[in-house]
């Protein structure tokens, strides 16, 4: 009896650490296009925020929950394809993008909640995916698209290029590789990756947008990106560990350890890993850095 | 005597156009901010009117969007102050917190000392925690080399869940979610104490504080030999290491200043204006805002007041704008929309590439004629 207990235990904190690591996959894999392409972004928070809302608005316009997932691709797109703008053509500093970014998703979601519902705080519930089997159709998505990410990155000339532009942007360019073009199409596919990330939160594991859903995910994707080494199976292992930590904290209060502590797990130990204490985790070389074309 | 004017000439026109370009992306963001007013069927000048009566209709709204200036100043200083090292110090908001929750602690714990001495204590026990939690930043980046960025984040969190652990746990007030009042001794001095004019605001003597910390700062920065390692190295750390400047050293140095400044925002905050920390569910802002102001400043200290008082009446004239039906988010979209502009030097860089293409254009076309 006792041990039926302790599967059950098991079972149900496996399921909530993978269904905890959805979101945190698909941002983690959208980051992981950006910073390989060596364009740093801070904002997938802020995309996965208006990914969350776009999804909920265009399944209450349609109906369809199909609607609202690709209407959070367009929009998370998009907001890819500004902070693409602003590091490649303008060359601005891209953290500061990213933030700008955060500060926008955040006001404009909730503006737009006031004036499409008519009230702050949330939404009405829409309709969402959803769950077939144990978890919703994004926990499989997310899988899949790890593996084609990895796929795509590692194994495609595409991938090699993307590689290259990263690590190093001149040498790329002079072997007649579109340095511009690359980064502009990675970091959308980041931003349609962390707006899907947006859209499991609100149509997947919920029915509705509620302010301040995303709740730092966007940052833990991050930090999963950096533990797990730049790599999309690394990553997507490191936000199922995430996914653990916060599924552990929900099972019980009568752990040795504060609750508060397994919250900050995951910021601790991943500035353990990009101090090397842990196997030394090393960004893209030209990560951050605006291509100058013609520059010595 | 001619080259001497000459000079002052150039270093005029320099000043103005720095001073320009931040302003014109503060004009397209807030004509941005009236075109969204007016998209949802609302009406941009009343939505502005209700801003600045909001923010600085009377007395007491002055002094309560003095209050936040306080904080914002502060903040902005801590974000300007690592800039000019080359640092992006994006853990300004963790440190604003252990600022604030160690001030709770020096408040609570010290009892039966002098005002005087209680509040200096408790000031320095916040500016210090400040300093501790970017130190450890700064001596991450000086010693392993590891993205100032990446641990600011990561240690914005790390101080959210300390500080509630301290609310929940040593500075615990039983059934409530927040924690253990300061002693009297450890309050700021406030203006309606004295001024019936600001009865009904809680502007404190903090504001004159950060004055203060600003002129400090653009001390250290400009007129101090340490001031001018830091700014070497932000510049050009190789040149400076050449120099014979210690390129670690001053990034662990200006990493602790902007840390002392963050934290004392924080304990500014606690002993002038909460008494007290809640649990956190979510950031305070001030550390993210602190970005905004200090880019619009221009990452210079009377800059940062300057800037610091704008977002202040943005932020304050929000709730007036609330009442009057236009939504208070349209100010946060503002300040997005700001920081995008001025930290890109979008209208800098705009500019100057119409400019390049026009000369290109003209040469092939001298080309084509040739």
């Amino acid at each position: 009896m006792e041990g039926v207990g302790m599967f059950t235990i098991l079972g149900i904190i496996v399921t909530a650490s993978i269904r905890s690591a959805t979101p945190l996959i698909f941002a983690s894999l959208g980051g992981n296009f950006s910073e390989r392409s060596g364009v740093f972004n801070i904002g997938l928070e802020g995309i996965m925020t208006v990914g969350a809302f776009s999804a909920v608005f265009f399944s209450f316009k349609t109906g369809s929950p199909w609607a609202g997932l690709l209407g959070a691709m367009i929009v998370g797109g998009l907001f890819g394809l500004l902070l693409a703008f602003m590091s490649i053509y303008i060359k601005a500093n891209q953290v500061i993008v990213g933030t700008a970014i955060n500060i926008l998703a955040a006001s404009l979601t909730t503006f737009l909640l006031v004036e499409i519902w008519g009230r702050p705080g949330q939404t009405d519930n829409v309709e969402y995916f959803k769950a077939v089997g144990p978890f919703n159709i994004f926990t499989y998505l997310a899988f899949v698209m790890v593996f084609i990410s990895y796929y795509v990155l590692y194994k495609t000339p595409f991938g090699l290029r993307v590689r290259a532009v990263g690590e190093h942007p001149r040498a790329a360019d002079t072997l007649g590789v579109n340095v511009y073009a690359i980064r502009y199409i990675c970091v959308i596919i980041s931003g349609i990756l962390a707006g899907i990330g947006g859209a499991s939160l609100s149509i997947g594991s919920m029915s509705l947008f509620k302010e301040g859903m995303v709740a730092g995910r966007g940052f833990i994707a991050l930090a999963a990106l950096i533990f797990g080494k730049w790599n999309p199976i690394g990553a997507a292992l490191a936000c199922l560990f995430f996914g653990f930590a916060v599924a552990l904290e929900t099972v019980g209060n009568n752990l040795p350890v504060p609750n508060e502590f397994l919250n900050a797990l995951p910021y601790i130990m991943t500035m353990f890993a990009v101090s090397g204490f842990v196997g030394r985790a090393v960004g893209p070389a030209a990560g951050g850095i605006p291509y100058e074309k013609g520059e010595k | 005597m001619e080259s001497g004017m000459n000079e002052f000439k150039e270093n005029l026109i320099k000043t103005l156009k720095e001073i320009a370009y931040p302003l014109v992306a503060i004009f397209i963001s807030v004509i941005a901010g009236g075109i969204l007013v007016y998209a949802v069927g609302k009406d941009p000048i009343v939505a502005y009117t209700a801003m600045i009566k909001g923010s600085l209709g009377d007395w007491n709204k002055f002094g309560e969007t003095l209050v936040t200036v306080t904080s914002l100043i502060l903040t902005g200083l801590s974000i300007a102050f690592a800039f000019k090292c080359n640092l992006f110090n994006i853990g300004v908001e963790g440190q604003f917190i252990m600022g604030a929750i160690a001030a709770v602690w020096a408040g609570w714990a010290f009892t039966g000392l002098p005002a005087v001495v209680h509040l200096t204590l408790t000031l320095l026990s916040g500016a210090f925690a400040g300093g501790l939690w970017a130190s450890i930043i700064g001596l991450l980046k000086a010693k392993v080399g590891s993205h100032e960025v990446i641990n600011g984040i990561m240690m914005n969190y790390i101080a959210m869940y300390t500080s509630n652990y301290l609310v929940r746990t040593l500075l615990n007030v039983p059934g409530k979610a927040y924690s253990v009042d300061i002693a009297d001794t450890a309050k700021l001095w406030r203006f309606s104490q004295a001024f019936e004019q600001f009865k009904h605001s809680r502007l404190h003597i903090g504001i004159i504080l950060s004055l203060i910390a600003a002129l400090a700062a653009y001390y250290i920065l400009n007129k101090t030999v340490r001031g001018y390692e830091i700014r070497a190295v932000g510049i050009n750390p190789h040149a400076a290491e050449y120099g014979g400047i210690s390129v670690r050293k001053n990034i662990i140095l200006s990493m602790i200043v902007s840390g002392l400044f963050a934290g004392l925002a924080g304990g500014i905050m606690t002993t002038g204006v909460q008494y007290r920390v809640n649990n956190l569910f979510g950031f305070t802002g001030y550390g993210l805002d602190g970005i905004a102001v200090s880019l619009v400043g221009n990452n210079h200290p009377i800059g940062v007041i300057l800037s610091a008082f704008l977002f202040g009446v943005l932020q304050k004239g929000g709730p007036l704008m609330q009442i009057q039906g236009i939504p208070k988010e349209v100010v946060g979209i503002i300040q997005g929309i700001i920081i995008l502009f001025v930290a890109a030097n979008f209208v800098k860089v705009v500019t100057e590439n119409i400019k390049l293409n026009r000369e290109l254009k003209k040469q092939t076309v001298k080309e084509e004629v040739e």
